[in-house]
């Protein structure tokens, strides 16, 4: 139990994909302008992730280790996590149409997202059990959610202010960016201190 | 030797046929039909996504539209043209529709009225707004700073003399303008043959005159000569029935504050 809730922790505040592991920052700041857009973005995100983890994790560590090819992993994953993005597509289009909407071009613009192949990768990394690294994709996908969703309060706020010419736009989305990740840097303290 | 080369070879190759199999089944097992009728209805639509309709985009006009839950005449850029297009596409009469065109309610520019502040801030509508109602004397003028020219897609707004004016000829009908001025000077009307109250100042007539030159006084003489009973006084300012006007210019000639003219003089 307690190793789940440090998990959940983690995967939430102090190793946030986005915010501390830099990973998926393309998503981060392409969609993040919308709430709408930025909250349809981290469910897909969140959604791919731990199918994308169910899938590649028994292959990695049941397939490729016991015959030696883990050089493989990274082919192989981008494969798989493509594949089974394209094959969720297409269900979801023929039988949850709704859903489908909802996600829209997001669900597509995953197959190469460096979150979800972050997070299958770190698993392996970190030492986790499958059912760990179930817990772990959840927490790393609503993790991305969370910062996906503050952040677009955040850039819902900069568009009505009269920003200095030279950083209107990007630069001042970045330096905004910079401040949230400094600012989860403090949730570091409470996973440390939370079982001590 | 060759196990080291090959088995790397055969999990890759095996499991990529698996995905391209597994993919290639799945599209032909769940593949959903495409309606015959979005696909033409999407290419006789302007294809502007500008999203006056209401539905996000032409694709989602289009499948609106096939599936029977928009009019075929929800399409204001597109105009009869388009009508009868999708008339033709999905078998239903085209009703007659008449263009619509923005027009702005406000002719205070800088001859005609004043300035109550000497405002150096952003040169948005919207940010002027928050600041005391904007710089001009006026509650209800147009700020002139053209936020609508800015949502103009067409480039129909120009702004004279610091109040913003739509060229009906090439206004579309897309209400894009309507939606993001703060002052809500902007209203839509039949693009030819009415007369259109070119003031929304809600202020009582001695106020009016103080601050503009060209406001409603709300003298009530245009509702008097109308012989269609189309005018009538509304919040202390004329307010013209479009489907009772006739463009007759009665009015026109009455208002002794000019504050009347037809829509596309």
């Amino acid at each position: 139990m307690q190793a789940i809730i440090t998990i959940l922790i983690a995967g939430l505040f102090t190793d946030n994909f986005v915010l501390s592991k830099f990973l998926g920052v393309c998503p981060f700041l392409g969609v993040s302008k919308r709430l709408d857009t930025a909250v349809g973005m981290g469910a897909a995100v969140a959604f791919v992730m731990v199918v994308a983890t169910a899938i590649t994790y028994p292959l990695h560590a049941w397939l490729l280790l016991p015959l030696g090819l883990g050089y493989l992993q990274t082919i192989l994953f981008i494969i798989v996590i493509a594949s089974t993005v394209q094959l969720i597509e297409i269900f979801l289009k023929r039988y949850i149409p709704p859903l489908y909407n909802a996600l829209g071009v997001f669900l597509p613009l995953m197959t190469t997202n460096c979150a979800i192949m972050g997070v299958t990768i770190l698993h392996f990394t970190t030492g986790l059990t499958y059912f760990e690294a179930m817990i772990n994709a959840f927490a790393g996908g609503v993790g991305f959610l969370l910062a996906m969703v503050l952040f677009a309060g955040v850039r819902s706020r900069l568009e009505g202010n009269d920003i200095p010419k030279s950083l209107e736009g990007m630069p001042i989305t970045l330096i905004a960016a910079a401040i949230m990740s400094m600012s989860f840097l403090g949730f570091v303290g409470l996973a440390d201190g939370l079982f001590s | 030797m060759m196990m080291t080369v090959l088995t790397p070879v055969l999990i890759l190759g095996g499991i990529g046929a698996i995905c391209g199999l597994l993919l290639g089944v799945a599209s032909v097992l769940m593949a959903v039909p495409v309606d015959e009728k979005v696909e033409a209805i999407k290419a006789a639509l302007p294809g502007a996504n500008c999203g006056a309709c209401g539905f996000p985009g032409c694709d989602g006009f289009a499948n609106a539209v096939a599936a029977g839950k928009a009019p075929i005449t929800a399409c204001p850029p597109g105009g009869s043209e388009v009508v009868k297009a999708l008339s033709a596409i999905m078998g239903i009469a085209a009703e007659a529709t008449v263009r619509q065109t923005a027009v702005i309610h406000c002719n205070g520019c800088a001859d005609n009225t004043s300035e109550k502040m000497n405002y150096i801030g952003a040169q948005s509508c919207t940010l002027a707004n928050q600041l005391y109602g904007g710089q001009t004397a006026c509650t209800y003028a147009c700020i002139g700073f053209g936020t609508c020219i800015e949502a103009c897609a067409y480039n129909a707004i120009r702004m004279v003399n610091g109040v913003a004016v739509v060229d009906p000829t090439l206004c579309v009908g897309c209400k894009l303008c309507v939606a993001v001025c703060p002052k809500g000077v902007v209203a839509m009307a039949p693009a030819e043959g009415v007369a259109v109250v070119i003031c929304s100042s809600q202020d009582k007539g001695a106020i009016v005159r103080k601050l503009c030159s060209v406001g409603c006084i709300a003298c009530t003489l245009c509702v008097k000569a109308c012989p269609e009973e189309a005018i009538r006084m509304e919040d202390n300012r004329a307010v013209i029935d479009y489907a009772k006007c006739t463009g007759c210019e009665a009015c026109i000639a009455k208002c002794p504050q000019n504050t009347i003219r037809m829509v596309d003089a």
